[in-house]
Order: structure tokens, then C-alpha cells, then sequence
């Protein structure tokens, strides 16, 4: 901790000394001059007379949204159920092909630095992209609906649950590991007896995390016609019924509210 | 309730060599009927997919030739709209970033229930549930709605996602801060300020930091989508070249997001050691 006697005899104290106070200082100038800079391009690629009459037209769009169209509900559910499915089904089918992979990607359990290389390669190109992205082009490879939005949840949901599940892997206790291999164990009776338990509550905690994530992003999804709840919301929008996407907000809303909540109580369970 | 004779018959089993692990849910009846309700909800959810196998089996085509894309991406032809697109894209990630981190921080301040009163805790909480429900994606068709398209509805949208994601993990970790450091700042007499800047903020900095590194990766990735609906960046470059079954120029954007996105988690993870 610098102190400074000054010459008027007094102390002058500071948590940082005179080189980091520089460094610190530097990096905010800079990180404030890279700000300007981005603000500018952004500013000239605005058209501002645009704004001039946001507050109008958020006060209208406002306007037109309230009271939400409750009529709408009924012909809403079936739709609804079918966004939670997208995101059930595309979490289990991303389940499915990230368990495997995590075993692959994780340090300790990987067969071969090649194959490693390989499933940490997948683990990011599929975090990388965006649902709607993958959604974008299942459709046009198997057509719109409801299967390209499970696939296109669980391609995105491949990365994550890999990641989060090998890094589980990765931090596995290596008493039990060792003890059932002394006892001749193979290598799956290894996986099954001595890693499997022990990565089983974040195995739970990661699913359901992610599941509570699909099903805000499955909502979506619609708009690319990759079905749900997105393409009676994608119409609404097309047709200017405010009132109706009001209603579909309201719904989307309690639906994530009720998700959230399984998923922090699963979470709290198994942790 | 045990299961008396279940426990028997894995001691017999055990004693001839054959050895099973305990199941999770003790009771056989409870066991079977979480199997039936799952086995019924699969077949349900799956009944309303409609797969026209004709339309797949003439798509696979496309789909292998957007997979083969990715051994000849395409960055030429379209360069200076992938150029413009990135730029807008990255420029965009940044300022949307600062402006929500900085947000944030009031935000995350009332939403901390040790901190704000009541009335306050409740709407900021409000704030950042609203934020979190809706993807960026339905924020940003709106804010095109109100302020035109154009990078600025993006950076908008994603400042508004960045805002609640922060808030909302910063008023988590304000809560968990250690009450003797806030108690000791109080006894000086600090006021709020003083209190909040000495005792709260060496406390969250390391891990605003470390957040706000986090969600700029998240916020790139972000713009290469909100473009679809016109909020400017990548997206709306990336939205052209699908629609146009252009795969080796979509390839060629796909390969740029997974390498900046690959960049900036390098990156981002050697600011969060060196700041932690």
C-alpha cells in the first residue's frame, strides 16, 4: 500500500501504486476511446430521422398491445404445446449425442488426444450458433415445422451440455476411479460404477438448466418457421394485431416463469 | 414404506455374483409409474410432429451441400458485405455491452434484497425478469418497430439482454458479499456511497468483470441473429445467404462467428484469471 509524504507534511495513501493507478487509467481511456470509436460507425450507419418519432410510435405500438387480445388464448395452447415439446424432445436428442461427446472431450476420459480435438471442435461450432440459425437451415433442408425446431434445439444444445458435462467429467474424484479399476474392472464398468455416480447430480443440474434455456429459445423459433409458438407470433406480427402478440407475450412469459421455477427447484434438489 | 422384498431379492442376486446399483426413487410403484407418465409424454410430444419424409428425403440434398460448403467457404464473392456485416456486428457487441453493463449496475444494486428497500428490490427484480423471458430476437423486432432498422435498435436490444443478465447475477453475488467488510465501512459513518463504493464494489468487481467479458461473447453471438429481423449486423448478411441456398458464403460467415467466438473466450478467460 504506496504512501506519500508530501512536502506539506502531510500523508497522502492509496490501495494502488503510482504504476497500476497508469495501467488502470490507460485501460479506461482506451476501452472509452474504443467506445467512441464503435458509437461513431454505429451512428453512421443509423438513419436518425428515424427517431425523431420513437417516443410516438413506442407510445402507439404501447397503445395497440394493451388490453391483450384474450380471445386468442385457446387457438394459442396448441401451439404452446408445441414450443415445449420442441424444447423437451430437442433437449433429450441433445442429450443423447452430448453424453457420448462429453466422455470423448473430457482430459480424463478421452481415448485419444485426435478424437478430443475432434468432439472439443463440435462442442464449439455448436455453441457458436445460434438456435435460430440452425433453425434457419433444418428448415430448408427438412422443411418448416416442429421437427426442424427439435433438431435445431438440440444441435444448439449439443455444445453446451457437452461442455458443462465434461467439465464435470474432468473434475471427477480419482479414489473411486482407481479403486474399481484395481478390481479389473472395464472401462464402462469403470464409467458406470465409479464416474457415472459421481457426475450424476450435475448431469441432472446441467439437463434441466439447459431445458429452461430451450424452452425460452424454442419460443422463438417460429420466426423462421421452424414452428411453436414463434409462428402465431410471427403472423400476429405480420398482420399488425398488436393486441394479439400481447397475448402471446403473456403467454410466453408465464410459460418461461413456470420453467424457471422447475428448473431452480431441480437444481436446489440434486445440488 | 421399504421395499422389504426388493432388498432380498438383490441380496440373493448379489451372493451369485450379480450386482446392481441401488435405484434412485426407493419404491417399485413410484419407479414404474415415472416411467409410464415419461413413456406417455414421449409418445404425446412426438404424435404432433408431422416429418414429410418426401420433403427430407429431396432436402438431404441441400443439406449435404451445405455441409460440404464448409470444406470450400466462400469468402470472396461477398466480401465487403461480410466486411461491413462483421464490423457492424463487432461494434455493436462493444457499445452494447458498455452501455448495459453500465445499467447494471443501479439495477443489480436495487435488485440485491441487502442493499435496496422493498418497493425498489421488487422493480428492479421486475426489470430483469422482463429482460431475461424474451430473447433478444423478439426485444430487437420491437425496438425496429419503434426506431427503424439499423444497428442502433441492435444495440438497444442487445444493451437491454445484457442489462438484465448482468443485473440479475451481480444482485446474486452483491447478496453473497461478507457483512463484516459492509459492517466495518458502516461503523466509519460512510454514507451510502462511500458504504457502497468501500465496502460492496472491491468485493463484485472482479466478477462484474469477469461477467461483462462473458456476455460480450454472448452479445456476438447475439448480433449474428437480431440482423434476421433488420437490427443490423452480420445477420442480416448471414439471413441473405441462406435464403439464397448461397451455402458457401453462409459457410464462410459460420467459420468467422466460430472463430472471433473462439478469440474472444481465449480472451476472455485470460482476463478473468488476471482480474480474479
Amino acid at each position: 500500500m504506496p504512501v506519500n509524504y508530501l512536502k506539506s507534511g502531510s500523508v497522502s495513501w492509496h490501495p494502488k501504486s503510482r504504476r497500476q493507478r497508469l495501467i488502470a487509467w490507460g485501460l479506461w481511456f482506451s476501452g472509452l476511446a474504443l467506445f467512441c470509436i464503435c458509437w461513431r460507425v454505429i451512428s453512421e450507419n443509423t438513419i436518425w430521422e428515424f427517431l425523431y418519432d420513437a417516443d410516438e410510435q413506442a407510445l402507439s405500438l404501447l397503445g395497440r398491445m394493451v388490453p391483450p387480445d384474450w380471445q386468442v388464448t385457446g387457438s394459442l395452447l396448441a401451439p404452446l404445446w408445441d414450443t415445449i415439446n420442441i424444447a423437451t424432445i430437442g433437449t433429450l436428442l441433445g442429450l443423447l449425442i452430448a453424453f457420448p461427446l462429453a466422455f470423448l472431450a473430457a482430459r480424463n476420459t478421452s481415448p485419444h488426444p485426435v478424437l478430443r480435438g475432434f468432439a472439443l471442435l463440435v462442442i464449439v461450432s455448436s455453441r457458436s450458433i445460434n438456435a435460430l440459425i440452425w433453425a434457419m437451415l433444418l428448415v430448408t433442408i427438412v422443411g418448416p415445422g416442429v421437427f426442424a425446431g427439435m433438431l435445431a434445439i438440440a444441435l444448439r444444445s449439443i455444445g453446451f451440455l457437452g461442455k458443462l458435462l465434461y467439465e464435470a467429467i474432468e473434475e471427477v474424484e480419482v479414489g473411486p476411479v482407481e479403486a474399481v479399476r484395481s478390481t479389473g474392472a472395464s472401462p464402462m464398468q469403470v464409467l458406470q460404477v465409479a464416474i457415472w455416480p459421481q457426475i450424476k447430480p450435475a448431469f441432472a443440474g446441467i439437463s434441466v438448466y439447459r431445458w429452461d434455456i430451450n424452452i425460452r429459445e424454442s419460443t422463438t423459433l417460429g420466426l423462421v418457421g421452424a414452428g411453436g409458438i414463434g409462428l402465431a407470433m410471427n403472423a400476429a406480427i405480420n398482420n399488425l394485431a398488436w393486441a394479439q402478440v400481447a397475448t402471446v407475450f403473456v403467454l410466453i412469459f408465464l410459460t418461461v416463469l413456470l420453467s424457471e421455477w422447475v428448473s431452480a427447484n431441480v437444481r436446489r434438489h440434486v445440488s | 414404506m421399504t421395499d422389504i422384498s426388493g432388498k432380498d431379492v438383490r441380496l440373493n442376486a448379489a451372493r451369485q455374483g450379480v450386482w446392481r446399483p441401488l435405484p434412485v426413487i426407493g419404491q417399485r410403484w413410484k419407479r414404474l409409474t415415472l416411467n409410464a407418465a415419461v413413456l406417455v409424454y414421449l409418445v404425446l410430444a412426438t404424435s404432433s410432429i408431422e416429418v414429410n419424409w418426401a420433403r427430407v428425403s429431396q432436402g438431404m440434398d441441400r443439406g449435404l451441400d451445405f455441409v460440404a460448403s464448409f470444406t470450400r467457404p466462400d469468402f470472396m464473392s461477398r466480401l465487403d458485405e461480410i466486411g461491413l456485416g462483421l464490423l457492424e456486428s463487432l461494434t455493436m457487441t462493444f457499445v452494447a455491452t458498455v452501455i448495459g453493463t453500465v445499467l447494471a449496475i443501479p439495477v443489480g444494486l436495487g435488485a440485491a434484497a441487502n442493499m435496496a428497500p422493498t418497493p425498489v428490490y421488487l422493480f428492479c427484480r421486475a426489470v430483469i425478469a422482463i429482460s431475461r423471458t424474451f430473447q433478444e430476437i423478439i426485444i430487437a423486432i420491437l425496438f425496429v418497430t419503434m426506431f427503424g432498422f439499423g444497428p442502433l435498435a441492435g444495440v438497444m436490444t442487445l444493451a437491454f439482454a445484457t442489462l438484465g443478465f448482468t443485473a440479475k447475477l451481480l444482485a446474486e453475488d452483491i447478496e453473497d458479499v461478507r457483512k463484516d467488510a459492509l459492517e466495518a465501512v458502516k461503523a466509519t459513518g460512510a454514507g451510502w456511497l462511500q458504504w457502497v463504493n468501500y465496502a460492496v464494489q472491491p468485493q463484485v468487481m472482479p466478477r462484474l468483470i469477469g461477467l461483462s467479458m462473458y456476455r460480450l461473447d454472448i452479445n456476438f453471438r447475439e448480433s449474428a441473429v437480431i440482423g434476421i429481423v433488420g437490427a443490423g449486423g452480420i445477420g442480416a448478411t448471414l439471413n441473405t445467404s441462406i435464403n439464397r441456398y448461397d451455402y458457401d458464403t453462409s459457410a464462410a460467415i459460420l467459420i468467422l462467428i466460430i472463430i472471433i467466438v473462439l478469440l474472444s473466450e481465449y480472451l476472455s478467460g485470460h482476463i478473468r484469471r488476471w482480474t480474479a
